[in-house]
């Protein structure tokens, strides 16, 4: 490649200077106008793009609380509840970004499952789905050390547990524990250091979420027949169809999350955190937010504490592996009739994690954990690997284009031009 | 196939994420009680919230402090400049250090809180057979069923049920989670005198209170309503015309 | 790419139909509603706003001294001015102030002077208070960052401060009580 100017096709003189010289006009119409995309996405490849959304509300909503915020053990539950009564919008703007945590943790779910659905994990695309993993991780540490900030009883024994789950390491486990809390207990400076993290870390999720789109426009996307595009009649350009189906979901989005902030903004939430934290007196029952509970039940579903903290992170960690669990070279569970069943059970499972991570930790609850425990593992460790060579698939459609106007049968030549033609 | 199970998701999600709020204490059924500020239009009866108010500061203000609450906070419930001039200037706050380094009282201001009963929460244990009177700021907030579970408290004191030992002390209240509350009865009959002529029955005392405590912990309610539809109703809208949008661009490929 | 991206390339570009510009002016209108309440939480909350006022006892302020007192998080200054210090004020043609303004305009009672004790230069705060400050070359208030001299009722006289330092608003409440703000 020559020195020199950037060839523009821009006309407009200020766009086509700032263009030859930095082309991130050229980039952006490579990668978000003209981009080919395959042209049967569904609804559930919305989620992406509304968890960006979703990013940039909570970093916004973030920066603007952390000006009236106190990061002090004596002052942090007066300073968050002076931002819901004596800061203008200060009520608002929290609860944007405390529903927008789990307005977040909602579509980033729902984007997971729909990767694991349609396959979206295997070849080329392994580091993609990786990077979203480590995207994934990076959100559970930020939700955690924000949930702790208000300083109320749930953020204050919430903060204890999960910070105890380290000791469970033999030989470093405490001296990891003590490095988290700086100190002997959960005080001052582990709310300190909380804040400056919880402050950072959206920032470096920033950074992976780019590299993640990176990824993603080096191997395009996937789609709901699994099947790679074969040519020009399979997809279509991101602009304008894209956007207007992005926008619309956006909006959707939007309905919910305002369904939340303005009539249930503490529906999801647990009312003990409006108690202030008091380190002699533990609550009767500690739940975690509800994003963590499958995670928190897979953790009591192990009678032994080492044990459970293992299985809590693999529960996790096991994602960065799937792409070479699943052996079977058929993307989507479309054309996947026993995996497809196996992997609804999985969902199932998930939710009855849930349930039971909200429960307390008695029978049945402890017995049921350990079924959904088992198979949450199961269909990873084993199912999985083993349909790989067992299972027969569906035949797959010659091409997107041929499923998407053909009606899955043999079509005439000219449908295939059908595009073109409107063009 | 992917509508069916977006709308699963939504059905489980949804149940599902009661779940917290339904894990804490064992459950004791609290029973419904009609409120002005129920649903999701209802605003606050500015007069209940007042004569809670007036039961707050007779009654509960003795053990139970609202640090998060200052005199100016009283006009969003109707009362003027000079009756919460008045109401502020009944109390002495401490100020200071003044020039000599001393601290010294004074009446108080519209910008102070409300007094605290006790100094610390030492002195409030230690007055209090060792129970500590919580703070009410935001105890509608901070305890499942909210308003309804302060009314069922305050009109829940009975004699304890034959079998059951009370420990020293101890009151049996049907709502309290384990049925043993340190506070006593803290209403009877006539206890509170309202100067709009409201009876001074109990169930009215534990209702305006309730409202009053409820509108202490939410002050931002009725804002946050109002503007919620308003937002609702232009995304609505929004989103139809994305809708249209959508399907224009559409029209040519399906 | 070929003929499939192309399609819009050529005629895709957003065309500007009615609906396109209802719903664009849609976006426009929540766009800037949303950065509304941002843009509001920024300014002075609820409680800022209520501590904005303050007593102040001014009993023990001796004729020739001066108090400096805390309000909105600025000096005030409370000077129990001479009559001498008066008479030098009232006695100064306009014509020689650079922002002309009569003494009497300035206080409500003669002896009393109370003004905010920021240099209208760049914020800093002048020296005069103490008996033992230089107080200028006009026996009022001197700024040590740039030299700023200002006389007996705080008017700027020479320097590079552009206006007389402000009056708070204040109110006596009693012969030895002023609020103010």
């Amino acid at each position: 490649m020559a020195i020199g100017l950037h060839d523009s096709d821009f006309k407009n003189p200020v766009i086509r200077w700032v263009d030859q010289r930095m082309p991130i006009f050229t980039m952006m119409q490579k990668e978000y106008g003209t981009f080919p995309t395959p042209r049967n996405f569904n609804y559930f490849w919305n989620f992406g793009a509304l968890a960006m959304v979703n990013l940039m509300i909570m970093i916004a909503t973030g920066i603007f609380l952390a000006m009236h915020y106190t990061p002090h053990t004596s002052y942090a539950f007066d300073s968050v509840e002076r931002i819901m009564r004596d800061v203008n919008f200060g009520w608002l703007i929290r609860y944007v970004h405390m529903n927008g945590a789990s307005m977040f943790f909602i579509v980033v779910f729902i984007h997971i499952w729909r990767g694991m659905y349609y396959g979206s994990y295997k070849a080329p695309r392994e580091l993609l789905w990786m990077l979203g993993v480590v995207i994934f991780l990076l959100m559970m540490a930020t939700a955690f050390m924000g949930y702790v900030l208000p300083w109320g009883q749930m953020s204050f024994w919430g903060a204890t547990v999960i910070t105890n789950l380290f000791s469970a390491f033999p030989f470093v486990g405490d001296w990891i524990v003590t490095l988290l809390w700086g100190g002997f207990s959960v005080d001052n400076p582990t709310l300190n250091r909380f804040f400056s993290l919880h402050y950072l870390l959206p920032f470096v999720i920033v950074g992976v979420v780019f590299l993640h789109v990176v990824a993603l426009h080096i191997t395009g996307s996937n789609n709901p027949l699994g099947v790679e595009p074969k040519g020009p009649q399979d997809t279509l350009p991101f602009h304008p169809y894209y956007t207007a189906k992005d926008s619309f979901g956006l909006v959707i989005y939007f309905i919910v999350f305002a369904g939340f902030v303005f009539f249930a903004p503490n529906f999801l939430g647990h009312p003990d955190n409006y108690i202030p934290a008091d380190p002699l007196v533990t609550p009767a029952h500690i739940v975690p937010e509800w994003y963590f509970l499958p995670f928190y039940a897979i953790l009591r579903a192990v009678p032994d504490k080492l044990g459970g903290v293992l299985l809590m992170f693999g529960s996790i960690l096991v994602l960065f592996v799937l792409p070479w669990l699943d052996g079977s070279p058929v993307r989507s569970m479309r054309f996947r009739p026993v995996a497809r069943i196996a992997f609804l059970l999985w969902t199932v499972c998930f939710f009855v994690l849930m349930y039971c991570g909200g429960m307390p930790a008695e029978e049945p609850y402890v017995t049921v954990s350990r079924i959904a425990t088992a198979y949450y593992f199961g269909y990873f460790l084993v199912i999985l690997p083993l349909l790989a060579r067992l299972e027969k698939p569906l035949p797959l459609p010659e091409s997107i284009a041929r499923a998407v106007l053909g009606g899955g049968g043999p079509m005439p030549a000219g449908a295939a031009a059908k595009p073109m033609d409107k063009a | 196939m992917f509508r069916t199970t977006l709308g699963a998701f939504a059905l489980i999600g949804g149940l599902l994420a009661t779940s917290p709020a339904r894990a804490a204490g064992e459950a004791i059924a609290i029973p419904n009680h009609p409120f002005s500020f129920d649903g999701v239009f209802g605003t606050y009866d500015r007069a209940s919230a007042q004569r809670g108010f007036q039961v707050y500061k007779e009654v509960c203000a003795n053990c139970h402090a609202m640090r998060l609450l200052s005199y100016r906070n009283l006009r969003e419930l109707g009362l003027t400049d000079q009756q919460v001039a008045a109401i502020a200037s009944q109390v002495q706050v401490q100020d200071g250090p003044n020039d000599e380094g001393q601290m010294f009282e004074r009446p108080g201001r519209p910008s102070d809180r409300f007094r605290s009963p006790f100094p610390n929460q030492q002195a409030a244990r230690a007055a209090n057979n060792g129970a500590y009177p919580v703070d009410l700021s935001v105890i509608a907030k901070a305890r499942n069923g909210g308003a309804d579970y302060l009314y069922a408290l305050l009109t829940g004191y009975a004699d304890p049920p034959p079998g059951v030992t009370m420990g020293e002390g101890m009151n049996y209240n049907r709502y309290f989670p384990g049925h043993q509350i340190a506070m006593g009865n803290p209403l009877n009959p006539d206890q509170v005198e309202f100067a709009d002529g409201t009876p001074g029955t109990v169930e009215n005392m534990a209702r305006d209170v309730a409202t009053f405590l409820q509108w202490a912990a939410e002050p931002e309610l009725e804002q946050r309503r109002a503007m919620g539809v308003k937002i609702i109703i232009f995304l609505t809208i929004l989103g139809g015309l994305a809708y249209a949008v959508k399907r224009k661009v559409w029209a040519d490929v399906h | 790419m070929a003929e499939g991206a192309g399609a819009s390339a050529s005629d895709g570009t957003p065309r500007r139909d009615f609906l396109t510009l209802v719903t664009t002016a849609f976006v426009g209108v929540g766009v800037g509603a949303i950065a509304w309440p941002f843009i509001a939480s920024m300014q002075p909350a609820r409680d800022v706003l209520a501590l904005s006022s303050t007593d102040v006892d001014i009993a023990p302020v001796a004729e020739g001294m001066a108090v400096t007192v805390m309000w909105r998080g600025k000096p005030v200054f409370v000077r129990n001015r001479t009559p001498a210090e008066v008479q030098e004020a009232r006695t100064v043609p306009l014509s020689q102030l650079p922002d002309p303004a009569t003494d009497q305009s300035r206080v409500q009672k003669d002896q009393w002077l109370i003004v905010v004790g920021i240099c209208t230069h760049l914020g800093c705060v002048p020296l005069g208070q103490k008996p033992t400050d230089p107080r200028g070359e006009y026996g009022g208030w001197f700024c040590p960052c740039h030299g700023s001299h200002y006389d007996t009722s705080g008017r700027i006289r020479k320097g590079p401060a552009p206006r007389n330092l402000d009056v708070p608003q204040y109110a006596f409440t009693s012969d030895t009580k002023i609020k103010i703000g």
